[in-house]
């Protein structure tokens, strides 16, 4: 862990992205996001959510502007230092992004097998992660055979196998049933019990209710709004046990 | 912890780093393209079949050169056949008494006469053949190589005795045949060199279009904190297999092939052909092969996938 003296994780500073020679699609996003607080994060849609969150998983570099992560500086680090931050933040990608030839439980496995766990250390908690969502019996299925609800909870499961410093996951409970829904907000809440910092973009607003002590950051044509306060007034409440300490 | 496990494990990684055997299971194993072992086979045929002629004509230049290298031969041109033979025992003494020759043969008239037949038929002893001056032959041997210097002091050794006589050595009539021989083992190095091109280019394309096929999976990977390295073991391990498959099939079929050419040749019974059959070293040789085509399909693939790989955040 070398996140900055003050217990942040991630810090924008004046940040601007655009694509091609198109006008900018994110502009001047100041924010820090602190260790353990849990981030719901709205706007309408083509508010820049995705593009946002695609930078907050390093697969994207701004057009401006500074970002820190984990206390380094994301934007002038080595590429062959990236992988290593990578392996600090999970992620839930809108459309999945399951490897389609490989089973959930390999997809499942992928975060630790490329982080070098050993295969005999890799069943129980792939396993038990499957267990979790629900896909005990579809271990072996391979993406094309699952559901648009089972895809994602096998997503979700990848995401957050390697308890990652940072989770981001971009509408996480689009494609499952209320009661599921409320399952896997249960499990960020329960890896953000662990300290993992948790961002979440989301349409659903019955979801913000969900988690009370979540803060709200709300994008309106690529520009950052502060509706709760959270951004300019973070909480500074004592850092939690982080996943990887866990 | 000792040098000797130190460098045993420096060894470990440099071979994992190459073989990919390390997270094996990150992605499964799948084929960078359906024909690719069967190019592979092609070029190591070709390669193994290139070589093996290349190897075989070094051979054959060794075997006759070692055999000629210390040959002379000396020639009576008398026309008058007693003053030939007279120089002819005379310069057999003075070629006895000389230091460095180490053996003299008298080249019998009836092995003489059977050299030019061709030319003037048979029947030496009578008729238009017994009045041509057909020049006594002495095969001598020297200890170690014929130079002109050598040559020239035995010419003027024999000057004395034997003023008809003519010394060659017998490497110097075939040299223009060492150097088409040359030439050729300059050809087969050529072909390897273009074969081995053509391999990596064969291995560069497929590696390519892998690459854009599989694009989707290898951005995941890197999203999960995969490295490029990683990846490029998952691409060196699908054309290694596919480079030891291929390669095994195609040094198979040389061999089929040489054999047969060898079997052809040896029909022929002609002495430096004889001479150009492959050795044991040379069959090990050509063994390699298939295993440096494997790795250099690999090395070619990792590049390949290293460079693509670079370009991507």
């Amino acid at each position: 862990m070398n996140q900055a003296a003050d217990g942040e994780i991630v810090h924008f500073d004046n940040v601007g992205l655009r694509y091609g020679t198109d006008s900018e699609v994110l502009s001047n996003l100041s924010f820090t996001l602190y260790p353990g607080s849990f981030y719901f994060l709205t706007g309408a849609s083509g508010a820049g959510k995705t593009s946002l969150l695609k930078l907050l998983y390093l697969a994207q570099r701004p057009s401006r502007g500074m970002i820190r992560m984990f206390g380094s500086d994301a934007i002038t680090l080595p590429r062959e230092r990236l992988p290593l931050l990578r392996r600090r933040i999970g992620v839930v990608f809108q459309d999945f992004r399951l490897v389609p030839h490989l089973s959930a439980f390999d997809n499942v496995a992928l975060p630790l097998r490329v982080a070098g766990a050993r295969e005999k250390d890799l069943a129980k908690p792939v396993s038990d992660m499957l267990d979790w969502v629900g896909l005990t019996e579809r271990t072996e299925a391979r993406p094309a055979t699952l559901s648009g609800g089972e895809q994602q909870r096998v997503a979700i499961a990848r995401a957050v196998i390697a308890r990652p410093d940072i989770l981001v996951a971009d509408e996480p409970t689009g494609n499952v049933d209320p009661e599921m829904a409320v399952k896997l907000l249960r499990l960020f809440e329960a890896l953000n019990g662990l300290g993992t910092t948790v961002v979440v973009a989301t349409h659903d607003v019955h979801l913000l209710k969900k988690v009370p002590d979540s803060l709200i950051m709300r994008l309106d044509k690529g520009r950052l709004s502060d509706p709760t306060g959270a951004l300019r007034f973070p909480p500074r409440r004592p850092s939690r046990q982080t996943g990887a300490q866990a | 912890m000792s040098d000797t496990s130190t460098l045993a494990d420096s060894l470990r990684r440099v071979l994992r780093n190459f073989v990919g055997s390390n997270q094996s299971d990150l992605i499964p194993l799948t084929r960078l393209s359906g024909p690719m072992p069967w190019v592979i086979s092609i070029m190591v045929a070709l390669t193994v079949i290139a070589s093996s002629a290349g190897l075989a004509l070094r051979n054959t230049a060794q075997s006759a050169k070692a055999e000629l290298e210390g040959g002379m031969t000396v020639q009576i041109v008398e026309a008058r056949s007693d003053v030939r033979e007279t120089e002819s025992k005379a310069a057999l003494a003075k070629l006895r008494s000389l230091e460095g020759v180490v053996s003299i043969r008298r080249v019998p008239q009836q092995e003489v006469d059977d050299l030019i037949e061709p030319w003037l038929g048979s029947g030496m002893e009578s008729g238009v053949a017994s009045a041509v001056p057909v020049p006594t032959l002495i095969d001598a041997r020297l200890e170690g190589t014929v130079t002109p210097g050598r040559l020239a002091a035995i010419q003027q050794a024999l000057a004395d005795v034997a003023p008809s006589a003519r010394v060659d050595a017998q490497s110097s009539w075939i040299e223009p045949v060492f150097d088409a021989i040359e030439s050729l083992q300059w050809l087969a190095v050529a072909l390897v060199v273009l074969l081995a091109l053509a391999l990596a280019s064969a291995v560069l394309l497929a590696a390519r279009s892998a690459l854009g096929a599989s694009r989707n999976t290898i951005e995941i990977v890197h999203l999960l904190g995969g490295t490029d390295s990683q990846i490029a073991r998952i691409f060196q391990r699908s054309i290694g297999v596919d480079a030891a498959g291929g390669g095994i099939v195609g040094l198979l079929l040389a061999v089929v092939v040489i054999l047969f050419l060898g079997d052809r040749f040896a029909e022929l019974g002609a002495g430096l052909v004889d001479n150009g059959t492959l050795g044991w070293s040379d069959w090990l040789m050509l063994g390699l092969i298939p295993l440096l085509a494997a790795a250099l399909a690999m090395m070619t693939a990792r590049l390949t996938v290293m460079h693509a790989l670079r370009k991507m955040l």
